[in-house]
């Protein structure tokens, strides 16, 4: 029978190192997934992610099960990610207040018009690039709900856990959230879904 | 009915399906005779699906290595490694204890120690009384002591006060 990350832990806790080694394989493209959507910068997002698990590691001794496994491991990496982006931000703000910067100081996205035909648009700009433009965007903690929610696929409760807020005050943050990207992604987004992937939609029908 | 305002919480749980029947029943109803709502609805859906078409990265090649190099780095886990990170603290400690110890066994060079009570003085050993028994013969020579710094320090100014000090000093000879 799998044990569960809880067990895991707990047994990491115990000395049991090959555990840890499970955990790592478990969600090291998880974390790194996360945090490269977070701080936008694949090398910045593994040197954090390896913080992450050096973090788990050092604190193992004083791992009591009091929330799940997931909610402490994004918790950690959350704010350490929040924290790159912060430290990120005042640097540059250091170097120059008018120095030209990609990420989220930068010049604003480059949106297609909303009567573009995204064909004509992608010749320019690859839409997934478009699509983490527009995700980065966001503020960060509307950043991390939508990424926790969307491609971690975390429940609300797991989610507000990690952002330290209420489910409510989750709920009208990813709200505010998807109707940033659905007016920046129009283009995208009004263009039939089966033209875009040729799939249906999830969840309940409307 | 809600308005869009009360609805725009619960339209997230309502496209995620986790919504009480209660809950689901208010979207419904609100979608039904809100077109502007029930376009957003349909638009959330799609937008869901096109932020599938990013593409998730692979940790590098060296990854798990770097990881555990770093895990292996830790100190361990012995009594002493658990002292190890605090070697800096473990060694000022050290140092004032040592030095704690070493002012303790200096000879006394100030007389002025508070005198015991008696009830204290008749329960101490006999080298113990020896030692204060004459504590009042050295309260006077400190007395003295303390007078001659004073009039080094402030010659010319009040020798009436240095007499009559004298004076009193003599009187308590």
């Amino acid at each position: 029978m799998a044990r569960s990350d809880v067990q895991l832990m707990l047994d990491v806790k115990a000395g049991d190192e090959a555990s840890f080694d499970f955990l790592l394989q478990k969600y090291r493209s998880p974390l790194v997934n996360f945090l490269n959507r977070m701080v936008r910068d694949t090398a910045t997002a593994e040197d954090l992610a390896q913080e992450v698990f050096l973090r788990v590691y050092r604190a193992r001794k004083q791992y009591t099960p009091s929330a799940k496994f997931t909610t402490w491991l994004f918790r950690i990496a959350t704010n350490l990610a929040l924290n790159s982006v912060r430290d990120n931000r005042h640097r540059r703000m250091g170097i120059s207040l008018d120095a030209p910067a990609d990420g989220e100081d930068s010049a604003p996205m480059e949106l297609p018009a909303r009567d573009m035909r995204i064909d004509e648009h992608m010749i320019e700009r690859d839409r997934a690039e478009i699509i983490r433009r527009a995700i980065w965007s966001l503020p960060e903690k509307q950043r991390a709900a939508v990424l926790l929610h969307k491609y971690e696929e975390m429940d609300y409760e797991e989610i507000a856990g990690v952002l330290d807020c209420s489910e409510g005050a989750l709920k009208s943050l990813l709200f505010r959230a998807y109707e940033s990207l659905r007016v920046q992604l129009a283009p995208l987004v009004t263009q039939p879904i089966g033209q875009v992937r040729g799939g249906g939609g999830e969840g309940r029908p409307l | 009915m809600k308005n869009c305002e009360d609805i725009s919480k619960g339209l997230i749980a309502y496209l995620d399906d986790r919504t009480n029947p209660a809950e689901r029943r208010d979207v419904e109803d609100h979608l039904a005779g809100c077109p502007a709502c029930r376009t957003r609805a349909e638009e959330f859906r799609a937008l869901w699906k096109v932020m599938e078409e990013v593409p998730a990265v692979e940790p590098s090649f060296g990854f798990d290595a770097r990881v555990r190099q770093r895990v292996a780095a830790e100190p361990s886990r012995s009594w002493f490694g658990w002292f190890a990170p605090q070697a800096r603290f473990a060694l000022s400690a050290a140092l004032l204890v040592a030095l704690t110890v070493w002012v303790a066994k200096l000879p006394s060079s100030h007389p002025q120690m508070p005198a015991p009570a008696p009830a204290a003085v008749a329960a101490s050993s006999d080298q113990d009384f020896d030692a204060v028994k004459d504590l009042g013969v050295l309260e006077d020579y400190d007395v003295v002591t303390n007078m001659d710094a004073l009039s080094q320090l402030v010659p010319a100014k009040a020798p009436e006060t240095q007499r009559s000090d004298s004076k009193q000093t003599e009187s308590n000879d």
